[in-house]
């Protein structure tokens, strides 16, 4: 099986749209010199599909790119996607980009027989000529319906124009309104065989949340989920990839917990290199500084790492952990230590996971912590938020990244449903809890469980102080 | 009304400036050029003017134009601009679009 999809991703010739993500779950991008349809509802990111397509064609691939445009004009798309980080005029200047707006108003125009859209095709071809495109975007191409009246010449002219672009060679992305029923509202799909990307917009709950689904993609291997997508002011970005292939390399390295003792309870030399940890507790039971530990660890090495804060500040995490005599920001300042605290409410699940990607990608950490995942349970279903872990581990783990996550539990013995949910994914699960004792309060540590590491199934006395943690066998 | 068109008569005949965009000699354009030419001798004897755009040899034209059907006649003068698309077959129309009769 390998071996013919192999075969058939050859022969199909793509085109990298460069948006992240999409081209991964297209298996290379756009077909080569043929048209793609992108539709959508309003404000479903269409035209930034397409502006994204050009931008990046002009920067990143030497494929210089032409948008006619019908609904907007050029100053006004420049307005709208300077936030995202694309500059139009510069690329204008540069000759790598030509807009033109075609601006059609049903009440200015008069029919008076019969007529044909060679205009069109004699701007397209005098811009695609003057700079070289090879790549083009249609933007939205139905317009045209609204502004001339005979549809027969419109169907007969957008088929004729589909031929022409393929002709050319010219990778196109040809946009549409979403209809009722249909893809599209003039029924575009029709016309347009090859590729066909649906997007879609859904607010819930005040938060909005963007999919992309590849409804088509003739003689391709793709992926046929809904895919997240975001529109920030990096641009716009898919976010890949439920764990379609479970193939990872499974390294045999092993990486210190932070914790000497710890190390020795999980079968002597800590965690695998490239394997997921999830560390649970109760409140107060020392999470976040086993936590901060195995960051400090990471550090100590030499290693990177990126430690996602959900509960609490930089400045706050810094103080606490100085307190148990670690010093983090030492490793901040060296910029082996990367901490990115954001309130859990300040963007909803997906955007928070585009965060993470991206620092992961910039930083190349050797590992990564995340405190806590219970916090973004606050943001999403159950299922939401461990169908966001599932990429976010699959990611980390393509990459060999050692990753530790932690979780509240209300208790030593019921745990949360979530957590049972999500230590299914990961290969080792720590639980901390704080008991009432005699004299006070004592914390504990066991391991729940070590995937392949012959590990102790005991219950361990854990201490903290300020020369850092101790773990003895249970007393008494 | 009877202020504006008394005042028209004093002055000269409005001059029309028309300009007919084509994309090479296709039957349609050819068609076009000669409707136009009738028209405009039946209702604008002597006070117009015709200039012809080829477009193929003009790419850069369309554009600043906003052409996108061919053939479109634009009434360049008097102003307001307008545009009238088609072979110019339906002459009532074409007078309708250049104002020269009433819709």
């Amino acid at each position: 099986m390998p071996e013919l999809t192999h075969i058939i991703h050859s022969a199909l010739k793509k085109t990298p749209s460069g948006i992240g993500g999409l081209d991964e779950i297209t298996g290379g991008g756009l077909p080569a010199g043929r048209p793609t349809l992108v539709c959508g509802g309003p404000g479903s990111g269409k035209t930034l599909v397409g502006i994204s397509f050009l931008v990046n064609g002009a920067r990143h691939f030497g494929e210089p790119g032409v948008l006619i445009s019908f609904e907007e004009s050029a100053e006004d798309l420049a307005c709208d996607v300077a936030s995202l980080g694309f500059d139009l005029p510069q690329l204008i200047a540069q000759g790598k980009l030509i807009v033109d707006y075609v601006h059609i108003d049903r009440s200015e125009i008069e029919e008076t027989g019969e007529y044909d859209l060679e205009g069109l095709f004699v701007r397209l071809e005098h811009a695609v000529r003057t700079i070289g495109a090879k790549r083009v975007v249609l933007d939205t191409i139905e317009s045209l319906f609204g502004g001339l009246s005979n549809e027969s010449v419109l169907r007969a002219e957008l088929r004729r124009l589909l031929r022409w672009l393929k002709e050319r060679h010219l990778t196109t992305v040809i946009t549409g309104e979403r209809g009722q029923d249909t893809l599209t509202r003039q029924g575009l799909e029709e016309y347009v065989t090859d590729a066909v990307i649906l997007l879609d917009h859904r607010v819930r709950e005040e938060l909005s949340t963007r999919r992309l689904r590849i409804v088509k993609y003739r003689g391709s291997f793709h992926g046929t989920n809904e895919y997240p997508f975001l529109i920030d002011r990096h641009g716009l970005s898919v976010l890949p990839v439920t764990s379609l292939k479970l193939d990872h390399e499974a390294p045999t390295e092993r990486l210190s917990s932070g914790v000497a003792a710890l190390d020795k309870v999980l079968g002597g030399e800590g965690f695998y290199k490239g394997s997921t940890v999830l560390l649970s507790g109760t409140a107060g039971s020392g999470k976040s500084s086993l936590a901060a530990s195995f960051a400090d660890a990471t550090c100590r090495r030499g290693g990177r790492c990126a430690l996602f804060l959900l509960e609490e500040s930089q400045q706050q995490m810094i103080r606490n952990m100085r307190s148990i005599g670690i010093d983090l920001a030492r490793w901040c300042e060296r910029g082996l230590l990367y901490m990115l605290a954001e309130r859990p409410s300040r963007f909803g699940l997906e955007a928070h996971l585009a965060a993470m990607f991206r620092t992961v990608d910039e930083l190349r950490p050797e590992t990564v912590v995340v405190d806590s995942i219970t916090d973004l349970l606050t943001l999403g279903g159950e299922a939401e938020v461990r169908s966001m872990l599932v990429r976010l581990i699959d990611y980390l783990k393509i990459r060999s990244v050692t990753a530790l996550f932690t979780s509240l539990s209300p208790g030593a013995v019921e745990l949360q449903a979530t957590e049972a949910g999500v230590s299914s994914l990961m290969d080792a699960w720590i639980l901390l809890t704080l008991e009432r004792a005699a004299g006070g309060r004592r914390r504990q540590i066991s391991v729940l469980k070590a995937r392949g590491m012959a590990h102790s199934s005991s219950v361990y006395d854990f201490k903290m102080t300020e020369r850092g943690f101790q773990v003895s066998a249970p007393e008494g | 009304m009877s202020r504006r068109a008394a005042k028209v008569e004093l002055e000269q005949p409005e001059q029309f400036v028309l300009r007919l965009y084509i994309a090479g000699q296709t039957p349609k354009c050819v068609r076009a050029f000669t409707n136009l030419k009738r028209i405009c001798e039946e209702h604008l004897a002597n006070r117009y003017r015709i200039e012809i755009i080829d477009l193929l040899q003009n790419p850069q034209l369309a554009r600043g134009d906003q052409i996108l059907a061919v053939p479109t006649l634009v009434r360049q003068l008097p102003e307001p601009v307008k545009k009238i698309i088609g072979d110019l077959s339906n002459t009532e129309r074409v007078l309708v679009g250049l104002d020269l009769r009433r819709a």
